[in-house]
């Protein structure tokens, strides 16, 4: 235990600021580094979590008391081929570094989240998936190799096809198996950096859920808004944006849109307010009157279908438009509960958790819905069906009641065949867990578990918290 | 390493948040009184103490009370300084962090009026003074690098003059209550708070045998006192509040006397 350094504690926190833990921050910068801190954890009982840009919402890059790999400052992109449009890159790439280098050659990253701030190890440990789910897949469906350093100290190579399950265990598996040191991805060709997208209304959960369905093969992007201060015959309304990739041709002067400079957000809301001090003036708006209001307006400002065309980094990145954004939630932070449904029942489940949280003066801020298909991998939260990300404020006076709530929530969820995602949800518990993974996937996992990190050197605060370890 | 119990205690999430103490003298008297206070509000702690039965039957009963797993012991002996960091490592690491630590160990071994007795006194520096620097020092290090934490020294009246009764335990206690106000100093700029906790009579196993005493306050009312005095923030506190007035006054009297009082 000497090689905890005092001096190396931080406290850390998630990208809600909901929760804070101290650790012991390591920032390698090279594979040897990485080698010698698991050496060290082997002698030593030492727990180590791996932490990219720390954007998960729960406790998934956290280790109260242990080690955090933070592997942020392996970012060097390895090769890059604007040929094939495969990238080879180190885990603490960012997305934004990523689609910085492919975009001028004509490329775009296949799957991308909200935010680009991402680290490539962090999606992969996650699996991440965007708004186009439905047809890309997860991220994990465009590695083509990855090589990774165990807890043992070997290092392994997988693909899809050689060291399979590894591959498919270790993409979505909560950095608990191993440290991913190289990722190969496949690009996607693009013809312009612009999008075509739509915008419309929809007046309740049903039309909504019906608009992704519908919409979903006629778009290579489609997301949903959902108001959900809005009750009764209103519930569930919101608003559609569906995106397009524009074809060869399309773009008059595709030169020009492929450029970094040209997807850039801007820095200035309105031409004049500086953005990065937005999130002082969403503070007051953020309790159930204010949001009410905001939430309407938006609905209300919806109502116009409009048509226009977006860069891909306006269009992907909603959660970079307004920095720190999630400071304006207050010193609790907020969190997110974000349900995976069947297409057959998602309509009465989310119906029932939405009113379930009207009745209980406990209404979600921020509502988003998107379409999806299942995937390979084991630890999957994909569904054929929709999911739906709910944002809660964290106050001392409601927290107990919060927590009552969501435990309903899951057990709407488990009986609707539901999923959940382990980059977002705070609070699953082990039951909750196992009832959707099943008892097979968690066996297995534990089985490949054994055989990469004998020592149980890798856990997370989430890892303890869902596979009570 | 030390002996641990360790049952399974859960980690902090957003809507189940845990505030983690540690208590280094916790099987008896304030110790064990705050241990149960702290932990109905809600704490999460790690007991230490030299005792095992008694910490074993103090966490059973925190947890059977509070319902759930709340308290966890390790047997540890002070003057085992060496040990120190490595414990105070592996207790952070087992409760997930630390945002409270508090240094209640103390002896009082008088030796007499008249007799004189390094052994005795040796004791006493080391429980009541040096093992709290083998404590407060790694504890500092911990929460200066983390820009948080309270930490919490059980000094004592006593270390305000230099008695004819108790000569070492006097000279520990001020040195403890010395050595808290410069940790205080150097710390609150990072946002770590010290707070100083000045008893007067509790009604202990310490102060069994002992002459003259009054005033008696019970553990309970101390550990309340100084669980109000943590949510506060405070710098210093005496318990019960009246001695802030004798300490006044006591402190007040002319060397004069003093020499000449028995007290």
């Amino acid at each position: 235990m000497t090689a905890l350094l005092f001096e190396k504690l931080r406290s850390l926190d998630n990208f809600g600021h909901s929760l804070h833990a101290p650790s012991y921050v390591y920032q390698p910068v090279s594979t040897e580094q990485i080698q010698n801190l698991l050496q060290a954890a082997r002698k030593g009982d030492i727990s180590i979590t791996l932490r990219g840009a720390g954007r998960s919402y729960n406790d998934a890059a956290l280790n109260g008391g242990g080690v955090v790999l933070d592997l942020s400052r392996l970012n060097r992109i390895l090769e890059w081929d604007p040929v094939t449009g495969l990238v080879r890159a180190e885990p603490g790439v960012t997305l934004q570094q990523l689609w910085q280098q492919v975009l001028p050659d004509g490329w775009w990253p296949p799957v991308v989240s909200g935010t680009m701030y991402t680290t490539l190890g962090g999606c992969m440990g996650m699996n991440i998936h965007g708004k186009n789910n439905y047809k890309a897949g997860t991220i994990g469906e465009h590695v083509t190799a990855l090589t990774a350093l165990l807890p043992t100290g070997a290092e392994v190579t997988c693909t899809p096809r050689e060291n399979g399950d590894l591959f498919h265990s270790m993409i979505g598996g909560l950095g608990m198996l191993g440290v991913f040191t190289s990722i190969t991805l496949q690009m996607k060709r693009m013809y312009s950096g612009l999008l075509d997208v739509r915008a419309w209304p929809v007046k309740s959960l049903s039309e909504q859920l019906a608009a992704l369905y519908e919409g979903a093969p006629d778009y290579d992007y489609i997301v949903g808004w959902l108001d959900a201060t809005a009750r009764g015959s209103s519930l569930g309304r919101g608003q559609i944006h569906a995106a397009s990739y524009l074809h060869e041709g399309d773009d008059p002067d595709p030169h020009r849109t492929l450029q970094v400079e040209y997807q850039t957000l801007p820095a200035t809301m309105f031409g004049i307010i500086p953005k990065s001090i937005i999130h002082y003036f969403m503070a007051p708006f953020m309790n159930n009157p204010g949001t009410w209001a905001v939430n309407t307006a938006k609905y209300i400002a919806s109502l116009r279908r409009s048509t226009y065309r977006q860069s891909h980094a306006a269009f992907h990145f909603l959660l970079d438009y307004v920095p720190d954004w999630e400071l304006g939630y207050g010193k609790n932070g907020l969190i997110q509960y974000q349900s995976f449904l069947p297409k057959e029942t998602a309509l009465d489940a989310w119906t029932e958790m939405l009113t379930l949280s009207h009745q209980r003066g406990l209404p979600s801020y921020l509502g988003v819905t998107k379409r999806h298909r299942p995937d390979p991998f084991l630890l999957t939260h994909a569904v054929d069906g929709y999911s739906l990300a709910l944002d809660f404020k964290v106050t001392t006076r409601d927290r107990t009641r919060l927590a009552h709530m969501l435990q309903e929530f899951d057990e709407i969820v488990l009986q609707a065949g539901g999923r959940f995602y382990f980059a977002k949800n705070s609070e699953t518990q082990p039951e909750t867990a196992r009832h959707f993974l099943g008892d097979d996937t968690i066996d297995r996992f534990r089985r490949l578990k054994k055989r990469c990190d004998p020592q149980n050197i890798l856990r997370s605060d989430l890892y303890r918290r869902v596979f009570q370890v | 390493m030390a002996n641990l119990h360790s049952p399974n205690i859960s980690r902090a999430t957003p809507l189940h948040p845990r505030r983690i103490g540690i208590i280094v003298g916790a099987s008896s008297g304030i110790g064990a009184a705050l241990a149960r206070q702290l932990a109905n509000e809600g704490y999460t702690l790690a007991l230490l103490a030299r005792r095992k039965d008694l910490l074993e039957s103090l966490c059973e009963q925190i947890n059977r009370d509070s319902g759930e797993a709340r308290a966890c012991f390790y047997i540890h002996d002070v003057a085992d300084y060496g040990k120190v960091p490595d414990l105070l490592r592996r207790i952070v690491s087992d409760l997930g962090g630390l945002d409270l630590f508090i240094y209640n160990a103390g002896v009082s071994r008088p030796a007499g009026f008249k007799k004189y007795d390094f052994e005795k006194d040796r004791a006493t520096t080391e429980v009541n003074y040096l093992a709290a620097l083998a404590w407060l020092n790694p504890v500092a290090e911990m929460f200066l690098n983390l820009k948080t934490g309270q930490i919490v020294g059980i000094s004592s009246v006593a270390g305000e003059r230099g008695r004819v009764g108790n000569p070492s335990y006097n000279a520990s206690k001020a040195a403890l209550t010395c050595y808290l106000e410069a940790l205080r100093n150097r710390l609150t700029r990072f946002g770590v708070h010290v707070l100083t906790v000045k008893p007067g009579f509790v009604a202990t196993d310490m102060l069994k045998g002992a002459k003259k005493t009054f005033l008696v306050a019970t553990p309970e009312k101390v550990a309340a006192d100084i669980a109000r005095a943590i949510r506060r923030h405070r710098q210093e506190i005496y318990t019960p509040g009246i001695w802030r007035w004798i300490m006044l006054v006591v402190r007040n009297i002319p060397s004069v006397i003093f020499r000449r009082m028995t007290f």
